[in-house]
C-alpha cells in the first residue's frame, strides 16, 4: 500500500524542526531513515497529518569521542556506525550488532535516532544503549535534557520522549578497561528482526545482559557472573508468543543464545 | 523549506539528466520513478522495504525506493537499473547472470543487480557467505539464489583477475 496524505516540511535546523513539532504536536511525526516509519505509513498503521524531515539538518549526524563518551548523533546512519573506526575502538559492542541490524540497502538509510526513538522491543541499537547504560540528549521548546537508557525505554514503541521533542544524540560512556562485550542474535533471516537478541557487557566482576525480542522492551540483567545470569533467564524473562516463535521456544532460544554468547564475553 | 506542504518542488539528477517536477508529498521514490520518469525497471513488490525489487542508487549508496519519498530525492542524484545498464557499469554482471541462469522471471533482477555492485564495490573479493548476507535484503522465488551468488562470485574472481574494479 501507499502511505497516506501528508504536508512535508524539511526544517534545515533543530530549532526550525522544534518549532514545527510544537506547532502540530500529535499531528506530527519526525522522519529520520524512514526505514520503519515509511512502513508503519504503507500499512496506515500511523497517519501522521504533517511529516517533520529531519535529514538535512547536519547538526544532527556524526560520531564524536571526547575523553569521556562517545556521542553518537541521532541522524548518524546506521552504515556510518557500521563502518567507524571510532566505534569498533570505543564501543565494540555496537560494531558486533551492526551486521544484524537489517541490509545494507536499510542501514544506508535508516538512523541511529530513528531505531532508539521508535522503541521497537526487537530492535539492536536500544538493547545496546541499555546494556552500555548509555544516556540520551533531548532537545523541547525548553532547552535540553538528559534521560539515562534505563529510563528511557517505556515499553512497546514507547519511549520517554514528549511531544514537541526531537532526540539529539545517545552518549556511551567510553569502554573501561578489563570490561568486553559480546553480541549475538537470531532470526529467521539474516538482517531480519531478532526472534531473540542478547547484547551482553561486563568484566571479571559483573555481568550486564540485554535481551531484546523477548517483552515489550529490552530487558537488563545484571550478575555477578555469567552463570548468575543464566540462572535468571527463567523468572526474569517473560517472552510472548509471536508471528516467528511460541513464547516457550523464545525462552529456549533466549538460554541457548545467552549461553553462547555470555561465553564468548568471558572467554 | 519550512511550512508543510502537500506538494513538493523537487529537482534531481536521474542518470544523469536533471528533472524538475512537483509532486506529492506522499509520493514515493520508487512510484515517482515508474509513474512521473517512466523509469519501469525499478519495480515495486512488498512495499514496505522487505523484498528489495526496489533498490536504487542515491548519492552513491543503495536504498529502498519504496522508504523514501520523491520530495527527499531533492537535490539528490538518482541512478536506476537503467542508468546502470547504458553505462554500462554492469555489462559484466548481466552477462554473468544471464551465463549462469540467474534470474527466472525476471522481476528481482534489477534490485539484486543493483544489490550486487555496490557488493563488489564494498567488497570486490567477497566469499560465498558474504555474497548471501549482502543480499539477504533481496528476495528472489524462482532462482534459489544459487546461481545468483555462482554469478556473482565469477565477477568478481573477473574483476580481480583484471586487478581492478
Amino acid at each position: 500500500m501507499k502511505a497516506p496524505r501528508f504536508a512535508y516540511a524539511r526544517p534545515a535546523s533543530v530549532a526550525e524542526a522544534l518549532a514545527l513539532l510544537d506547532k502540530h504536536r500529535d499531528d506530527a511525526r519526525v522522519l529520520a531513515g524512514g526505514q520503519s516509519l515509511v512502513p508503519m505509513l504503507n500499512f496506515r498503521l500511523a497517519a501522521p497529518k504533517v511529516l517533520v524531515d529531519i535529514n538535512r539538518i547536519a547538526a544532527l549526524a556524526g560520531i564524536k569521542v571526547t575523553k569521556t563518551h562517545v556521542r553518537i548523533g541521532a541522524l548518524t546512519r546506521h552504515a556510518e556506525i557500521e563502518r567507524s573506526a571510532d566505534i569498533a575502538r570505543h564501543l565494540p559492542l555496537v560494531a558486533a550488532a551492526m551486521p544484524h541490524v537489517a541490509h545494507p540497502a536499510i542501514r544506508n538509510r535508516g538512523t541511529f535516532g530513528g531505531s532508539c526513538a521508535l522503541g521497537d522491543p526487537a530492535a539492536e541499537l536500544p538493547a545496546c544503549a541499555l546494556a552500555l547504560e548509555a544516556t540520551f540528549v533531548v532537545a523541547g521548546k525548553k532547552g535540553e535534557r538528559r534521560i539515562a537508557a534505563e529510563d528511557f525505554f517505556k515499553g512497546l514503541y514507547a519511549t520517554a520522549l514528549k511531544g514537541g521533542e526531537l532526540l539529539i544524540a545517545a552518549e556511551f560512556p567510553l569502554a573501561r578497561p578489563g570490561y568486553a562485550s559480546a553480541f549475538g542474535e537470531l532470526a529467521r533471516r539474516h538482517g531480519d528482526y531478532a526472534m531473540v537478541g542478547v547484547a551482553a557487557h561486563g568484566s571479571g566482576k559483573s555481568v550486564r545482559a540485554v535481551f531484546f525480542g523477548v517483552g515489550d522492551r529490552p530487558v537488563a540483567l545484571e550478575a555477578e557472573n555469567a552463570g548468575g545470569i543464566l540462572s535468571k533467564l527463567d523468572t526474569d524473562l517473560e517472552p510472548r508468543g509471536d508471528l516467528h516463535a511460541s513464547a516457550a521456544m523464545k525462552l529456549h532460544l533466549a538460554k541457548v543464545l545467552a549461553g553462547r554468547v555470555l561465553g564468548e564475553l568471558t572467554a | 523549506m519550512n511550512a508543510p506542504l502537500e506538494t513538493v518542488e523537487i529537482e534531481a539528477t536521474v542518470n544523469g539528466e536533471r528533472v524538475k517536477r512537483s509532486v506529492p508529498a506522499r509520493q514515493n521514490l520508487a512510484d515517482f520513478l515508474r509513474h512521473e520518469l517512466e523509469l519501469t525497471g525499478t519495480h515495486v513488490g512488498c512495499e514496505h522495504g522487505v523484498c528489495g525489487a526496489c533498490t536504487v542508487r542515491v548519492d552513491g549508496e543503495i536504498v529502498r525506493g519504496c522508504l523514501m519519498f520523491a520530495a527527499q530525492a531533492d537535490g539528490c542524484k538518482v541512478d536506476t537499473i537503467e542508468g546502470l545498464s547504458d553505462s554500462r557499469e554492469i555489462e559484466e554482471l548481466q552477462s554473468a547472470f544471464v551465463l549462469t541462469n540467474a534470474l527466472q522471471c525476471g522481476f528481482c533482477t534489477p534490485g539484486v543487480l543493483m544489490a550486487a555492485q555496490a557488493l563488489l564495490r564494498d567488497l570486490p573479493n567477497p566469499s560465498r557467505e558474504q555474497i548471501r548476507e549482502y543480499l539477504s535484503g533481496n528476495y528472489c522465488r524462482c532462482t534459489g539464489y544459487q546461481a545468483i551468488v555462482d554469478a556473482i562470485e565469477a565477477v568478481a574472481k573477473t574483476r580481480q583477475a583484471r586487478g581492478n574494479r
